[in-house]
């Protein structure tokens, strides 16, 4: 039986990155591309966590990634009423079309 | 009374005609009254002129008074030491005569011009004009310097311009007043270089320093022939001012001014301000310098009686006749009869002013006709005008009991006595020709004039005798030309005060320059010689002329004065038998000379030897000069315009398609790359965050630890 390392928990957050970016730059729905951050910020907490249990830094690596589940938390409140404000403003969330900016 | 309040005075006399020139000038046109503020001006300057020469003449006879004072400080000049020009007033016994006569004059030209000028438009500004005329040539009497006297001179030569061309719509007078201001200017440049050459050597105009230093035997550049040289070339400017030979072409024209003009200018001002000249730097001529300047008058004198004799135009006559008596004035100071020099200026100024005025009391009724040959008889209407002309016409043909006589006569003396001590007998014969002739042509001229029968009836009637403002100063002048007023004895003007208080400058060149007879005294021994002209300083200018010359001039006063008295009376038989009782007839008389007479009826030629010689000359090299601007200058100036085009239009090509090129160029990169950039910035979110994730992962390629 294969003793869970450090590497497979690196495999898994690249993983959970990967996807996670993947999602953030081919979905055109807001809603998919939030999902999309928050799967990358998953994959740091798992970074966190697996250098905290296999490192030699304490607890400091948990602390990190609860910190970073509020700020998960509070960014998914903003961005999902940023979005909200979007739908208000143009009646869709597709980021495609959402390039005032350009201008 | 001081010697500082006379000065003061002095300088009130000079400055008071400058104030009526200004106030007159500017304001004339408005006041019509304004002119008499100058007659004003010109009479309180007589009387002033009175008064200084009153107190001069009785207290301070025997002074000089200077007063100077530092116009411009030059500083300290390299090589030379402090240096600074200084102006000054010199009143000696000269220059209160000189005041007096140019005073006198000048108020009399002024009455006279009120009637003479009456309904001429620019009235006023003849007045104001002759203010500065008088201004100028006080200048000129009370300078003690060369500077000084050089700025009047200029300002005679100005103001003589002014009143020659007063009738400027006239082009004869125009042309005659460029011609006067032009012909002077030539005699000028001479009297620079003089002028310079004294304040090179002395660094001074100041006559007294300059005699000064000649008589401590400092000459200009170490040599007699550079004083020589400084005298003729001073001289230079009293020839074109005095007219002499050969620039007196200018006066006989100048008649075209007004007559009271004629008189100021030819009696006491202009042509006087030469002879002035001459005799304040008399003391620095040397023997050849005196002989140029002896030669050079006789030569005018007879030059211009020869042509007097034969001019019908009246005012031309009397120019031809002041320029003979300038030049016997200038030959008496050239041979050293200072005294009789400018005592002959005095009384000409007298009786030519009255002859002048005279003339113009004709003119003036006959309604400004001039030739004599349209006149005549005109002594029945014209009784004050005729009997004071002839007492001016006396006076100048040297009769006895006139003035004219007494100078007249002491000069033909003085010139006689130069001849027996230097043997130059040329000079004295041809005094005494020009005593005949000047007899001859101005009783010529008073018959013609006043005697006979009217040639021209119409403007006989019309004729008139002139107002009394015209009259009283031909009156005046009239009595001035008697004895009575000079001497008691009317044989022996040395009885007079004249003589007395114009004593000869006892010269201050060194004894190898002058004359034999100017040497200091030949009785005193040769020690004392020395010590007399090193000792006796220029300061006192009163010192009597050599004795030799006193003795030669005593020696021939009076066969001089007899041989003047039978040439005059011959001068005026000769005008009455063709003139007046006709025994000889003129006309006949000049077919039998005919070249002569040409040669005198058209004054020698001069004008139209000048007109070949000089100006057609002058034209010949404007022409040439002209087209040597028209071609060559000009062509390379239009060849350098068009050189420039070319340039231009190379570079303008190069500006439009390289510099040009380059900046639309520049500018082309710019926007090509802004282009190019745009299309990254989509404003798609996901792009940018591809472009971040590329950039992180390329950085951290960049930066592997491995």
């Amino acid at each position: 039986m294969v003793e869970v390392g450090l590497t497979h928990f690196l495999v898994v957050s690249s993983f959970l990155f990967a996807f996670g970016l993947y999602a953030i730059l081919t979905r055109k729905n807001a809603i998919l591309v939030l999902m999309g951050v928050e799967l990358v910020l998953n994959a740091a907490n798992i970074n966190f966590v697996a250098f905290s249990r296999y490192g030699n830094f304490g607890l400091n690596g948990q602390l990190m990634a609860l910190f970073v589940i509020v700020l998960a938390a509070a960014e998914a409140a903003i961005a999902l009423a940023i979005v909200l404000n979007i739908y208000k403003t143009f009646g869709h969330v597709n980021v495609d079309e959402i390039d005032n900016l350009k201008e | 009374m001081s010697e500082s309040n006379l000065i003061s005075l002095a300088v009130t006399i000079l400055f008071l005609p400058l104030v009526g020139f200004f106030i007159v000038l500017l304001f004339g046109k408005r006041f019509k009254h304004m002119y008499k503020l100058e007659v004003g001006i010109i009479t309180v300057a007589l009387f002033l002129s009175i008064y200084v020469g009153f107190v001069k003449l009785t207290n301070f006879v025997n002074d000089t008074i200077i007063y100077q004072f530092k116009w411009i400080d030059l500083g300290n000049v390299p090589s030379i030491g402090p240096l600074s020009i200084n102006l000054g007033i010199m009143i000696d016994n000269v220059t209160v005569i000189m005041l007096f006569v140019v005073t006198l004059i000048s108020a009399l030209v002024h009455y006279f011009s009120i009637a003479y000028m009456e309904n001429d438009p620019r009235f006023s500004r003849f007045f104001s004009y002759l203010g500065i005329f008088t201004f100028s040539m006080l200048g000129i009497v009370i300078a003690d310097n060369l500077l000084m006297i050089y700025i009047f001179w200029e300002l005679v030569g100005l103001s003589s311009y002014l009143l020659i061309g007063f009738w400027y719509e006239k082009k004869s007078a125009s042309d005659a007043s460029m011609k006067a201001f032009l012909t002077n200017r030539i005699g000028d440049i001479g009297m620079f270089i003089g002028i310079l050459i004294l304040y090179t050597n002395y660094h001074t105009f100041s006559f007294q320093e300059i005699f000064q230093h000649i008589s401590n035997g400092f000459v200009p550049f170490g040599s007699n022939g550079w004083l020589t040289a400084a005298g003729i070339l001073v001289f230079m400017g009293a020839v074109g001012k005095s007219a002499q030979v050969p620039l007196h072409v200018w006066l006989p024209d100048a008649m075209e001014g007004p007559t009271p003009v004629s008189a100021l200018i030819h009696a006491a001002t202009m042509v006087a301000a030469g002879v002035y000249l001459v005799a304040r730097i008399f003391a620095l001529l040397t023997a050849d310098a005196m002989l140029v300047i002896a030669v050079i008058g006789a030569l005018t004198s007879i030059f211009a009686a020869t042509i007097a004799l034969t001019q019908n135009d009246i005012k031309k006559v009397l120019a031809y006749s002041t320029v003979s008596q300038l030049g016997y004035m200038v030959m008496a100071l050239g041979v050293g009869a200072y005294t009789f020099a400018f005592f002959h200026l005095v009384t000409h100024a007298f009786f030519k002013g009255l002859m002048f005025l005279g003339s113009g009391s004709v003119i003036h009724s006959m309604h400004h006709e001039q030739d004599m040959r349209n006149m005549g008889g005109l002594k029945k209407k014209m009784p004050i005008t005729y009997v004071t002309f002839l007492i001016g016409t006396l006076a100048i043909s040297g009769v006895p009991l006139t003035s004219g006589f007494l100078s007249k006569d002491g000069l033909l003396a003085g010139t006689w006595a130069f001849g027996n001590l230097t043997g130059h007998y040329l000079i004295p014969i041809i005094g005494f020709t020009v005593a005949l002739m000047t007899a001859f042509y101005m009783f010529r001229l008073v018959i013609m004039t006043f005697h006979g029968e009217p040639r021209n009836q119409h403007k006989f009637d019309h004729a008139h005798e002139s107002p009394k403002l015209m009259t009283i100063p031909l009156i005046i002048l009239a009595s001035l030309s008697i004895f009575i007023f000079y001497t008691p004895n009317p044989a022996a003007p040395a009885d007079g005060w004249f003589y007395n208080w114009v004593k000869t400058p006892q010269t201050v060149v060194p004894e190898d320059a002058r004359f034999n007879f100017m040497k200091s005294d030949v009785h005193n021994s040769e020690s004392s010689t020395s010590t007399e002209v090193h000792g006796s300083g220029s300061e006192n200018a009163v010192i009597t002329h050599s004795e030799m010359y006193e003795h030669a001039m005593h020696h021939v006063h009076y066969p001089a004065m007899i041989l003047s008295i039978v040439l005059a009376s011959l001068g005026i038989l000769f005008a009455f038998l063709m003139y007046h009782w006709k025994k000889i007839n003129p006309d006949k008389l000049a077919e039998k000379l005919k070249p002569l007479y040409n040669l005198s009826y058209n004054k020698w030629y001069i004008d139209e030897i000048y007109s070949f010689l000089f100006i057609e000359r002058l034209l010949d090299l404007s022409r040439f000069i002209s087209w040597f601007d028209a071609t060559v200058v000009d062509g390379i100036v239009n060849y350098s315009a068009t050189f420039t085009r070319g340039v231009a239009n190379v570079t303008g090509w190069f500006d439009t398609y390289v510099v040009d090129g380059l900046v639309n160029f520049t500018a082309f990169v710019s926007g090509f790359v802004g282009l190019s950039l745009r299309k990254m910035q989509t404003g798609k979110v996901q792009t940018y965050i591809v472009y971040v994730v590329f950039s992180v992962i390329i950085i951290l390629l960049i930066l592997r630890p491995f």
